[in-house]
């Protein structure tokens, strides 16, 4: 099993969502998240005084899939996720080492 | 038909008034109630009230999220604070007879012999009552006025100490100096329709020596220390623009021309400075921000209000317009260079605000509004705008001196700053127990926090 873990720019969530259920992965755990990467800072004014703001509102959506899918997930997540512009976020993947259905007990790919 | 109408109306009219006059025919000597006049007045005074939540919400929403409670209580606190000491001695130091033109003696203790007839010499046809909570509501938004400078870092019995003191100590005699029957600068002439030099210079000003004395907040200069809710200080400007009407109009004392007067001019001098505020900030930084919309809408209800009785809307629009950029200039550019820390701007928008419109008032003001008023500058009396001088000089003298002092004395007892521990993790927390936003991780500057899915 892998784990996704992709973030994006706030305003192409719908589309990953709507990529990854036609893909027919319906479940994942998504967060509003700060960061800084390439993608320079704003600049905001208050009462005429500007202030660089580095840190930028993202979104972190994470999913648990098997092996044999992420190749294929991490292209529809790209491809929904991308505009071309810098800031538009990053994909890491890693190993897991089990997952469980609390409800059921199931285990591994059973449980995902 | 209509000439008809018309005349039955005025018949109509006629029957009141009858019945007003029976009365006062029957009792010549004592003064009589107006109705109409009270009305006014009593819902002025609900007005002026609403303006210190206002400001509450005002201030609130430009502090960072850990200290929005705390700022909210500073005015919250002061509304019930001074509502107490007005009614036992606040009432009589500021409008009690007079004693050495300074101050009003105490035979109005605890508002003894202030009741429902009227005190001819403030208003003759409203209860004493009603003008002293008026004048209450004054008193309140003063005191609160002032804790935008010191606020994310005083102590809150500091505060409460300094509040009392500063109400009883500055703005009781200021008030009396001004309005009192017998005040030295009400005898000299001096011009302060509805409190340009008694609210505005002295809280502004008052603002500025307790940011001096309790120095910076942590991080000012190195770290953004950015509003927190933009809406809640839209919302709170909105309250105050709202309550003005009645600050204004009210001051009249009576349900009148002069309250219609006063409630055009203040509308249209908000309005210019807040348009001017945002046009000198769109060409200054680029974008016309909604705070600036906010903060030029208050510059110019600031510098109106000892105008707001004595002009008429024309010069009301250069009031504005100046207001909203001399305020701004005030804020964006001699704040930083100057390097004090005024949390929230009292000095630039109130002191600044409240010396240009107390100024302003001498080169406008005419006896064609006011007949009880005086004419300015440009109506052939250049006398009034040196009389307006010294009002301003006075206030700015009495405001600094007393809140110097007020801070030292108090500091003695009791420590005026929050530690620099509970000041990193917010007023909030260390002086009152609670947390403003309970569902939200991450404390000031940027939004966001990671909360799960709500709001994605």
């Amino acid at each position: 099993m892998t784990k996704i873990e992709c973030i994006l720019r706030p305003g192409r969530l719908e589309e990953v969502k709507d990529a990854l259920g036609k893909f027919g992965i319906h479940g994942m755990t998504v967060s509003q998240v700060l960061g800084c990467g390439l993608q320079k800072g704003r600049t905001e004014v208050y009462r005429g005084r500007e202030y660089s703001i580095n840190l930028l509102p993202k979104v972190k959506v994470e999913i648990v899939v098997r092996d044999d899918q992420v190749n294929e997930i991490v292209k529809v997540i790209s491809e929904a996720a991308r505009t071309g512009e810098i800031g538009d976020g990053k994909i890491f993947t890693y190993r897991i080492d089990n997952a469980i259905r609390i409800r059921t007990g199931e285990q591994g790919d059973d449980a995902i | 038909m209509i000439w008809r109408s018309e005349r039955l109306k005025r018949l109509l009219y006629l029957v009141p008034l009858m019945v007003l006059a029976m009365p006062a025919c029957a009792l010549a000597d004592e003064p009589s109630i107006d109705t109409g006049d009270t009305t006014f007045i009593l819902l002025s005074a609900a007005l002026v009230w609403i303006m210190t939540p206002g400001l509450a919400l005002f201030y609130g929403g430009m502090v960072r999220r850990k200290n929005v409670l705390s700022t909210i209580m500073h005015s919250f606190i002061i509304i019930c604070l001074v509502s107490v000491q007005w009614v036992l001695i606040g009432y009589t130091l500021a409008f009690g007879p007079d004693h050495g033109h300074l101050v009003g003696d105490l035979s109005w203790l605890g508002l003894k012999d202030v009741g429902q007839t009227p005190n001819a010499d403030y208003a003759a046809t409203i209860p004493h009552l009603v003008f002293m909570v008026f004048q209450l509501m004054f008193a309140i938004i003063t005191a609160a006025l002032i804790t935008g400078s010191f606020a994310e870092r005083m102590r809150f019995p500091a505060f409460l100490a300094f509040s009392l003191l500063w109400t009883t100590i500055v703005y009781d005699p200021l008030a009396h100096w001004v309005w009192g029957v017998d005040g030295w600068l009400r005898n000299l002439g001096a011009l302060d329709f509805a409190g340009g030099t008694v609210v505005h210079i002295s809280s502004g000003v008052s603002g500025l020596v307790a940011a001096l004395v309790l120095g910076r907040r942590r991080g000012y200069g190195s770290e953004p220390l950015l509003p927190h809710n933009l809406p809640m200080t839209v919302l709170g400007a909105a309250l105050l623009w709202f309550g003005w009407f009645g600050f204004n109009a009210g001051s009249a004392l009576a349900a009148n021309g002069l309250a219609a007067s006063a409630f055009v001019v203040t509308n249209t001098a908000a309005a210019a400075a807040a348009l001017a505020w945002v046009i000198v900030e769109w060409m200054h930084h680029g974008k016309p921000t909604v705070l600036g919309a906010a903060s030029g809408c208050v510059a110019g209800l600031v510098a109106i209000t000892p105008a707001a009785g004595f002009v008429t809307p024309l010069p009301a629009v250069l009031i504005g317009l100046v207001a909203g950029a001399v305020c701004y200039l005030a804020v964006a550019v001699l704040k930083p260079r100057l390097g004090y820390d005024d949390a929230l701007d009292v000095f630039g928008v109130h002191g600044v605000g409240g010396t240009w419109g107390a100024l302003a008032t001498g080169l406008f003001a005419t006896t064609a509004v006011n007949p009880a008023g005086a004419d300015g500058l440009f109506y052939g009396n250049a006398g009034q705008l040196w009389i307006q001088l010294v009002g301003v000089a006075a206030s700015w003298a009495l405001a600094a001196v007393g809140t110097y002092v007020i801070l030292r004395v108090v500091s003695l007892f009791c420590k005026l700053r929050a530690p620099a521990d509970e000041e990193e993790q917010g007023l909030d927390i260390s002086q009152h127990g609670e947390d403003g936003y309970a569902d939200m991780v991450l404390g000031a500057p940027a939004g966001n926090g990671t909360v799960g899915l709500s709001g994605v």
